[in-house]
């Protein structure tokens, strides 16, 4: 167990290091001298010189790259080109936002994902479970982005029941906030409870012919306890596996979703940066990424040897 | 259709009668047989739509915007510049099309021999397995944003950005097969017999993969469909005024409210595209899977 885990934080570690390298190259990838490309509107040889010493581009590679390991670690991302404020104030107000929505899309997509492959399972061969599986592969299939233009269209414009777009912070208005950000949170949620739902109906399909349910049901068991016992523990290593696995499409799915809701989030910010070409910005988002990938991921393994102890024996998960 | 020409080297002589077993489970699927039919009529609508397409899809005509679905000579209507949306949908379908079968060469160019190699070499499999670490870590959405950053928006970046991040899922799956077929007889037999690993791994372990290769890759096509139109949709991919689903329901987004026609078309069609290679996907899946007809 402890040598599990000590093999994955080092795993976690280096691929952390790794992709600082990468985001660190990409940015000396860029086309023309970086210098010009940090400086945005001032380019007189001054301001140029200026950025090369603070960005110490005048040192060798590998002193940059400490440097600016250094200086990320210390909160510091650069300053954005196009509105001169901290990159760090920046995602103190727009990373709130892209969590909370985050978190609600999983919520709803696992309390609806694992509700119909439990049903599916339970119902096999009937039309729930052929309506729950033609659903799940619609929901596979549909351009979220799609269904929230159609959202705001028919449910936002022309019935009027949520607002088309705009926020309100959590702590001022908790109501309001929810208002805002419950449709968003269903359309970002709709392909994570697609994919929950095919989990988890396989895996209460092969739990409902183990053995240790057959005992169970032997024993006299009610099959509604059975179901329950099983759904509730496989469930939990399914929401946990799949959000793991599914974290880079919800992080991408974020970014649209914001940008369609028009919700002043991560996503539209990075999407913002692109068109400005407001580098400073554009790396602190994908470094910040990356980093959140790969700690939500090690999380995510330490949760596993937590719910499932088959992982504690064998090292794997399952 | 490339399943007909898949090699079953696993089953010997016997390859033969696997090939047509899988053949008649699929054809015995109704679902199987619907999306078969839907994606060969879109491939051929895609390889010929610049000569079947009833207009030029550049072609704005300002007296004509907006016209709804059934307008003479514009079966779906017309855009905010009154270019023909039929035109546009059956261009945009290619490009979906061409983005994603690019995406999916790519992933499988990368990632079939590096997860080859994984499955088989065990000196490289904590290597690779870092490097399918590192990828994960930049979201196919990120990973364009990046590429968009340092090479400008367009058709190939989009591409090549999905294909990346659909790297690791090859490897995976062709690492785990590898590791599964390599403890096979056959492959030992093979070993013992002198043959080299390179010829192993080509003559005896990538034959058999390729039924995990080829599910892998319609469940990756769909995804690639969808990553195309977000990225499109975003300007990160297809540039306007170059035709794709994307970018039609970025622009009629603008205009939803005078003409919602336009926003739900492409987005029927990108939806059906998916759906169709989804459900093909699945039906492949079960028809190749040896435990049968249990599921």
């Amino acid at each position: 167990m402890a040598r599990y885990l000590l093999t994955r934080a080092w795993h976690s570690a280096l691929t952390l290091l790794l992709s600082t390298v990468v985001v660190f190259l990409g940015v000396r990838a860029l086309p023309g001298d970086p210098a010009l490309a940090l400086a945005g509107e001032d380019r007189s040889p001054e301001a140029l010189e200026a950025i090369r010493h603070h960005y110490g581009l005048d040192q060798p590679l590998p002193i940059q790259f400490a440097q600016y390991v250094g200086r990320v670690a210390q909160g510091d991302f650069g300053v954005s080109i196009r509105t001169g404020i901290p990159v760090s104030s920046m995602l103190t107000t727009a990373l709130p936002v892209t969590v909370e929505l985050s978190l609600l899309a999983i919520l709803l997509a696992a309390a609806l994902g694992v509700g119909a492959g439990v049903l599916a399972a339970v119902r096999r061969g009937r039309p729930a479970e052929w309506l729950a599986n033609g659903l799940a592969l619609v929901g596979l299939s549909v351009p979220h982005f799609w269904l929230g233009l159609l959202a705001i269209l028919y449910l936002s414009v022309a019935a009027g029941l949520f607002p088309a777009s705009g926020f309100v912070p959590l702590l001022q208005d908790p109501a309001g906030n929810l208002h805002h950000i419950v449709l968003p949170a269903v359309i970002l949620g709709t392909g994570l409870a697609a994919i929950i739902m095919r989990q988890t109906r396989s895996a209460m399909l092969e739990a409902l012919s183990s053995d240790h349910v057959r005992t169970a049901k032997a024993k006299g068991l009610r099959p509604r306890a059975v179901i329950t016992r099983h759904a509730l523990r496989n469930s939990l290593i399914v929401v946990v596996t799949i959000v793991g696995l599914q974290l880079g499409g919800l992080i991408s799915g974020a970014v649209v979703t914001e940008q369609i809701f028009g919700l002043p989030g991560f996503g539209k910010m990075t999407i913002d940066a692109v068109f400005q070409r407001d580098y400073p910005v554009i790396q602190a988002v994908v470094l910040l990424t990356a980093t959140a990938y790969i700690v939500i991921n090690f999380l995510v393994d330490l949760l596993y040897s937590v719910i499932d102890p088959r992982i504690r024996v064998t090292g794997e998960p399952a | 259709m490339t399943v007909l020409s898949v090699p079953m080297a696993e089953a010997g002589p016997a390859g033969i009668s696997r090939r047509t077993r899988v053949l008649r489970r699929l054809r015995r699927n109704p679902l199987a047989v619907v999306s078969f039919v839907v994606l060969a009529l879109a491939a051929v609508v895609a390889l010929l739509s610049p000569w079947i397409a009833p207009h030029d899809v550049q072609q704005t005509d300002f007296a004509h915007t907006f016209s709804p679905p059934g307008t003479p000579g514009h079966l779906l209507g017309t855009d905010d510049l009154g270019r023909d949306v039929l035109s546009r949908i059956m261009l945009g379908a290619r490009a979906s099309l061409l983005v994603a079968l690019l995406a999916v060469a790519t992933s499988l160019i990368i990632g079939v021999p590096l997860g080859l190699a994984a499955g088989y070499f065990r000196s490289w499999d904590a290597v690779i397995s870092r490097f399918t670490d590192l990828l994960l870590a930049f979201p196919f959405l990120i990973m364009a944003v990046g590429l968009a950053a340092i090479r400008g928006a367009s058709l190939t970046n989009a591409a090549v950005a999905i294909g990346i991040a659909q790297i690791p899922g090859v490897i995976r799956v062709v690492r785990s097969d590898t590791l599964r077929l390599k403890a096979l007889d056959f492959v030992a037999a093979a070993v013992v017999d002198g043959a080299s690993d390179l010829w192993v791994l080509a003559k005896h372990v990538l034959p058999n993969a390729t039924s995990v290769i080829l599910v892998q890759a319609t469940v990756a096509i769909p995804a690639a469909i969808l990553g195309e139109a977000v990225l499109s949709f975003l300007g990160l991919g297809i540039q306007p005024p170059a035709p794709s689903l994307g970018t039609m329901l970025a622009s009629a987004q603008q205009f939803a409210a005078r003409a919602p026609w336009a926003a739900v078309l492409p987005g029927v069609v990108i939806m059906g595209l998916a759906l169709a290679f989804n459900v093909f996907g699945d039906a492949l899946r079960d028809a190749l899977d040896p435990k049968g007809d249990r599921r």
